[in-house]
């Protein structure tokens, strides 16, 4: 057992899926010659050559193209976005093409292809640059997403998602990609639509993915020094979304409290709260709450930018309210 | 070419022609539905160019895209039964008018999204310089897609790697009611390829035999020298953009016009000249080509209508990397297959020489 970052943990996982599949290419923006935007694909262009470490130039459209193209005579392309904020450019060939061509020809042709990148608020970036997708591509049937939360789970989703034969989006976080954890040492996957426990606890539930299990985590720590446990789901998948793990802690404890990154209107979160309130409903002791982003552009300023994420003070004091504490 | 290929290429644009405007009939009667865009008067594009690909080598097509299906040799009945959005179409009734795909002829589809299918074109010609094989792509659209941001993304990075793609712009001179005149700077549009330095020409796309002489070229271009061509064929359609609209923005002399130089006549013109071929044998061809349109509707309305449950199928495919536990709650997991419903094999890419 190694510990390594999330970077390196992503680094691996395609590595070794390149060199067990010659049909594993890599495309996107400076992921060759420049070693990645985020050293995430460092080292790939010299293992790998030009042709499957494909540097391209700043055209999302072209990108999400050439791999649903590929993916469609049976490659397996690894399409990264620099950002999430820029697959904006290329939700065409995403929501249009990739999730929809098996539908449309029923049945003649399949899209295995990866989508990453990072996603989510980064550091002082403001509007453009610092937001959320899960819940636009969630949305959409045909598509798969993935959203990790440590090295272990980057490593092993995104190799599962590199052989599954579905379109997925696969989503990191910039603000994660230092983040330290335990990765095994040999082969391994993560099967897609399945969550983990990421800290257990009888007293609430808290669904969290990405970086919000962070906040989760932290928040856990200071309600343990009250006296209060709370158990953390990650989902990890959102789409499919492991129902099983969520409903399971929920039946335990009786409280479920739902952290999200993106906005509150129409956000992933309420479709959380949706199948938790038609599963659950007789185990629960109080309604779901709901912890989201402002319902506002991300601002720059570091003071505004606090205030539009959520903290870990905000997941306290809804624990405390679901607990009629 | 020589009198049995030449004949074969004059049925195919007959069959095309009958094919289409009997679905103009079955779409008045309110048996088709949705959008119905037709090819009648541009038949000589996809006829020549299909006479030229090879069966390994891909296609991808513009929504107007009943002409590539028959012209490749798709068996004209699932063809029509998914016009009618019946099981037994091609698509199982999924797709309708916009979206013939036949796989295991190398078409991947109608694209229903202006452009949308030319970033794809380029990912199966990348796919081709992994593999290192000879296969080419042909990619058609219409002149609409030339001002679209993904035609210039999609041109861009074929002349800079080098992929195997001939892109056809078929210019039936109007992008729905707008025409060329009020829609693009540059009047000539094949002339956009000096902006990719990627060699640009222009074509009648009325007359077969000068379409597959510059198509000829444009192909083994692609196949032996790994350089995209932007071509322009010069087109027209004699119906409407679809089959809503009555077409006013154009003139009564216009059509009669282009309609002069309709390309089966003139087809039929080089038949009879070059070949000796008799007007009765052309006559009896076009009967022959009646009845298997008749036989393709007959086959269509007998077709069952879908069931509800395929609804659902088709949306993805099983795999062992997703948990099916959590997804098999979603209908559409439940009913998805691992199999495509006509398996493919692609060529693998030979790892110790990938793109060399």
């Amino acid at each position: 057992m190694a510990v390594i970052t999330m970077r390196d943990a992503l680094n691996q996982a395609m590595r070794e899926e390149m060199r067990r599949d010659p049909s594993v290419f890599l495309i996107g923006e400076e992921v060759g010659q420049y070693q990645g935007p985020y050293k995430v694909t460092q080292g790939l262009i010299q293992e790998f050559g030009e042709w499957r470490v494909r540097d391209t130039p700043i055209a999302e459209e072209a990108i999400a193209g050439v791999a649903v193209g590929a993916a469609f005579v049976g490659m397996r392309p690894i399409a990264e976005m620099m950002t999430f904020n820029f697959s904006l450019l290329a939700l065409d060939q995403i929501v249009n093409h990739a999730a929809k061509y098996r539908y449309m020809s029923g049945g003649q042709v399949r899209c295995p292809m990866v989508l990453r990148g990072p996603s989510g608020a980064a550091a002082q970036v403001a509007a453009q640059h610092s937001q959320a997708f899960e819940s636009w591509f969630t949305h959409v049937p045909g598509l798969v997403v993935a959203m990790p939360s440590t090295p272990s789970d980057a490593k092993g989703l995104l190799k599962a998602s590199i052989r599954d034969d579905n379109p997925v989006i696969f989503m990191e976080n910039e603000v994660l990609y230092n983040l330290k954890g335990e990765v095994r040492d040999e082969e391994y996957t993560i099967p897609l639509g399945l969550g983990d426990v990421k800290r257990e606890g009888k007293d609430v539930t808290i669904v969290a993915w990405s970086r919000s299990v962070q906040r989760a985590l932290e928040a856990a720590d200071l309600l343990a020094a009250e006296g209060v446990e709370a158990e953390i789901v990650d989902p990890r998948t959102l789409r499919p979304l492991d129902e099983d793990v969520i409903f399971d802690s929920v039946r335990k404890t009786n409280r479920c409290v739902v952290v999200e990154e993106g906005w509150r209107y129409a956000g992933f979160g309420a479709e959380v709260a949706d199948r938790v309130q038609r599963g659950c409903f007789d185990d629960l002791d109080a309604p779901i709450l709901r912890i989201t982003a402002a319902d506002v552009p991300m601002p720059y300023s570091k003071k505004l930018e606090k205030a539009y994420l959520p903290q870990p003070k905000q997941i306290i004091d809804a624990v405390n309210q679901v607990l009629y504490r | 070419m020589k009198k049995d290929e030449a004949l074969a290429h004059y049925r195919a644009m007959l069959l095309i022609r009958r094919f289409e405007e009997r679905c103009a009939q079955l779409y008045v009667q309110g048996k088709i539905g949705g959008f119905l865009h037709l090819y009648i008067g541009q038949e000589a594009v996809a006829v020549g160019a299909m006479g030229l690909l090879r069966p390994d080598d891909y296609f991808v097509t513009s929504y107007r895209d009943h002409g590539y299906a028959l012209a490749r040799g798709t068996d004209p009945r699932p063809l029509m039964a998914e016009l009618c959005g019946k099981i037994g179409g091609i698509s199982r009734g999924k797709g309708g008018s916009m979206h013939f795909y036949d796989v295991p002829s190398g078409n991947f589809g109608g694209d229903g999204i202006v452009a949308g299918h030319l970033p794809i074109a380029a990912g199966m010609g990348y796919s081709i310089r992994i593999r290192e094989t000879d296969q080419v792509v042909v990619c058609f659209f219409g002149d609409g897609a030339v001002n679209e941001g993904a035609f210039h993304e999609a041109l861009n990075v074929s002349a800079l790697w080098g992929l195997p793609v001939v892109f056809v712009i078929e210019n039936n001179r109007y992008g729905m009611g707008t025409s060329i005149s009020r829609a693009s700077s540059v009047k000539d549009l094949y002339q956009r390829g000096s902006a990719y330095g990627i060699p640009r020409q222009d074509v009648d796309g009325m007359d077969l035999l000068a379409v597959r002489e510059a198509l000829g070229e444009a192909i083994e271009r692609a196949r032996k020298d790994k350089q995209p061509t932007l071509l322009e064929a010069e087109t027209y359609r004699y119906r409407g953009h679809s089959m809503s609209d009555p077409g006013k923005y154009r003139t009564k002399d216009e059509i009669e016009e282009m309609m002069s130089h309709d390309p089966v006549r003139l087809f039929a013109k080089h038949l009879r000249k070059k070949h000796r071929v008799a007007a009765t044998h052309l006559e009896a061809m076009d009967k022959d080509v009646l009845a298997q349109v008749e036989d393709a509707v007959k086959y269509a309305e007998q077709s069952p209508w879908p069931a509800p449950e395929t609804l659902y199928e088709d949306v993805y495919v099983r795999s062992p990397f997703i948990n099916a536990r959590a997804a098999d709650r979603d209908p559409a997991w439940r009913a998805a297959l691992s199999e495509d419903r006509v398996p493919q094999e692609f060529p693998v890419p030979d790892d110790a020489k990938v793109g060399s």
